[in-house]
């Protein structure tokens, strides 16, 4: 067998490392890089446009970028010197002058200590989350506590924290919210209509899971968005309404759900039949052959695409601005309508981009690595 | 494992006809579409009786074995397993497949459990058995076919024989009174053949009622009570090993089987 072979002293230990032709820096820079006349004319094209985007746009952000302005005696910023220098270097006083308006929106200044803590419980709770070694039942607690005690932080009214109505909410803690809702609720959500549009024995579930995800996918996020926002209340009775937050929140959990479904039927798809009829074998019910046999190796296989739909839609909350509510972006629009900063819209939109960029730069780091520790134990 | 000790393998005479058949099946007709895959099967298999089906491929014998414990489902006529009829009935499929162990083809390993959870998983959760019992368990009939050691490793690891192996301890930790096998040896190299089939010898010489198709008739001649021959979804002829392969009565099982030697 070939274990034996493997096994054999000094069969593999003839020849420990290749030759420096063959690996290494230089080694992958010639076969790469200078394979050819033609790779090299490109490679030395290539790198000439790089280095002087990368120069120029250097000496744009860092050496002659602006980092504060004074400000006269009623507090309004002189932003000459940045007018001076606009088009050769950034001006980085509009972000130090507006981040605390763009992360945290128009939540009372004195008490933006509170969204600013929820932030970090949210980034924490996704850190726990992801570490393999707490996924044990009391995740969820974990869940249910950080969220009430996030609730509490946001609104406040008890505790001696003064009440803060959800129409003074805005930005990161906006965006984190719907993502952080979105995600938890439509995943089941999901996995339960993919379940039901495999379903051969319930035609009604089959008929209605296809109904829900056609009808959601063939509408813009930003019509749903709308209907939820401004068309479902007017259906409602006199006097029976609930906040906008939870309308928008709901639209956006259905839609996501309807994506996310796809995306783990085609699991559900690419799993041999064979293992399904091994769990029905041994007697499995139908929740446990799910549970322990179907799901786990389905949605091993979608991560890539599961991850995708998350970032997609992680920026796709951006587009609740149209009804009026101030996520991130919107939150970055309104400090650029401040006169004295208005045209340092670059600025604004790098460090708005820098932080989407670090979210997902995350999930994507992440996913990977949740691809290479689960596919270990089952290479065939 | 007294019996796998004993220098010739037994075969037991055909079991006592009084007690209670353990599989029925009163034609039975199945169609795929127009197609028709199983054509008024009718067989009877007694209580510890071990019963090889062959035929040529398409001839419907996977499909009919994968009728007994309802991986197929039939469309006409009756089946009894351990004297309870299958229908769509789910509380009496439950107690079906408690009793029928199945083997496939293609082994259907759960290939993200380690060999040992595929071995307890259905013990714990369909008998609700302790987990250290279950490991228990698992691990005597690893050792029954010849594998404790690959406890731990996950079934991508191990060759096609050991996971066939793995499938059939997987099967036996539900204590099965039937054991159903679906060409257990047909994906394997032949090397790895006869480590399974010896699983198998002993298997049917501890008494456990069998129902096999396969098309290693070295097999079929040694632990077989009888043999079934299908072809184009009919039970064409079935007797005795012995009278099957020496004096076959139809055409169709002596072009079978010419084709068979042929090939070996």
């Amino acid at each position: 067998m070939s274990q034996s072979v493997i096994a054999e002293p000094g069969y593999t230990a003839a020849r420990e490392r290749p030759p420096s032709n063959v690996a290494g820096p230089w080694a992958w820079a010639r076969a790469n890089l200078f394979g050819s006349w033609w790779s090299t004319a490109i490679t030395l094209v290539l790198g000439y446009v790089i280095l002087r985007v990368a120069i120029s746009f250097i000496a744009w952000a860092v050496l002659h970028a602006v980092w504060s302005v004074p400000y006269n005696a009623q507090g309004v910023p002189d932003t000459s010197i940045c007018l001076k220098m606009q088009g050769i270097g950034a001006c980085w006083a509009v972000v130090a002058d507006k981040y605390r308006l763009i992360l945290f929106g128009r939540y009372p200044y004195a008490e933006q200590w509170r969204p600013a803590l929820c932030v970090v419980l949210f980034i924490s709770l996704y850190v726990v989350s992801a570490m393999r070694r707490f996924w044990r039942k009391e995740l969820a607690l974990i869940w249910v506590a950080t969220l009430v005690v996030i609730g509490i932080l946001m609104w406040g009214g008890v505790l001696g924290l003064p009440l803060v109505p959800e129409d003074e909410w805005g930005g990161l803690p906006i965006t984190l919210i719907l993502a952080t809702f979105g995600l938890a609720f439509a995943f089941p959500l999901a996995i339960l209509v993919a379940l039901g549009r495999r379903s051969t024995t319930l035609p009604a579930v089959h008929l209605l899971c296809v109904l829900y995800v056609e009808l959601i996918r063939g509408v813009p996020l930003v019509a749903l968005l709308f209907m939820a926002s401004v068309m479902f209340p007017l259906f409602l009775p006199e006097g029976v309404n609930f906040d906008n937050l939870l309308r928008v929140q709901i639209a956006i959990i259905l839609f996501v759900a309807a994506y996310v479904a796809e995306v783990v039927r085609a699991g559900l798809q690419a799993l041999p039949k064979g293992q399904a009829e091994a769990a029905d074998a041994i007697g499995l019910t139908y929740w446990q052959k799910t549970g322990f046999i179907i799901l786990p190796q389905a949605l091993r296989m979608v991560i890539p695409p599961l991850v995708n739909t998350c970032i997609g839609f992680f920026k796709d909350t951006s587009l609740v601005l149209i009804v009026g509510m101030f996520d991130l972006l919107m939150m970055g629009k309104v400090a650029l309508s401040d006169p004295p900063w208005q045209s340092f819209f670059n600025e604004v939109y790098i460090f708005l981009a820098l932080i989407y960029i670090a979210f997902c730069y995350a999930m994507s780091r992440y996913s990977r690595g949740l691809e290479r520790d689960l596919g270990r134990a089952q290479r065939r | 494992m007294s019996q796998a000790a004993e220098a010739t393998p037994v075969i037991a005479p055909l079991a006592d006809t009084h007690a209670p058949p353990a599989i029925v099946l009163d034609k039975v007709n199945k169609w795929y579409g127009t197609l028709h895959v199983l054509r008024d099967v009718s067989l009877t298999v007694a209580e510890q009786e071990r019963v090889v089906v062959c035929g040529p491929s398409g001839s419907g014998k996977s499909t009919m074995i994968r009728c007994i414990n309802r991986l197929e489902t039939h469309q006409e006529g009756h089946i009894f397993v351990e004297g309870t009829e299958l229908t769509d009935d789910l509380r009496a499929l439950d107690t079906i497949r408690r009793e029928v162990g199945m083997v496939f083809q293609s082994f259907n390993l759960f290939p993200h459990l380690t060999v040992l959870e595929n071995c307890t998983l259905a013990p714990i959760w369909v008998r609700k058995m302790p987990r250290a019992e279950a490991e228990e368990l698992a691990m005597s009939y690893l050792t029954r076919v010849k594998i404790p050691e690959q406890a731990k490793k996950y079934p991508g690891q191990l060759s096609g024989g050991q996971q066939q192996r793995v499938a059939i301890a997987r099967a036996l930790c539900m204590k099965p009174k039937i054991m159903l096998f679906d060409e257990p040896t047909s994906a394997l190299d032949p090397e790895m053949i006869k480590e399974v089939l010896d699983t198998m010898i002993g298997l049917a010489e501890s008494g456990m009622t069998m129902v096999c198709v396969t098309h290693e008739m070295g097999f079929a001649r040694q632990v077989a009570d009888r043999v079934v021959f299908m072809d184009r979804g009919e039970i064409v002829e079935s007797g005795t090993p012995q009278r099957m392969f020496e004096d076959p009565q139809t055409d169709r099982l002596k072009l079978f089987l010419s084709q068979i030697l042929r090939g070996h």
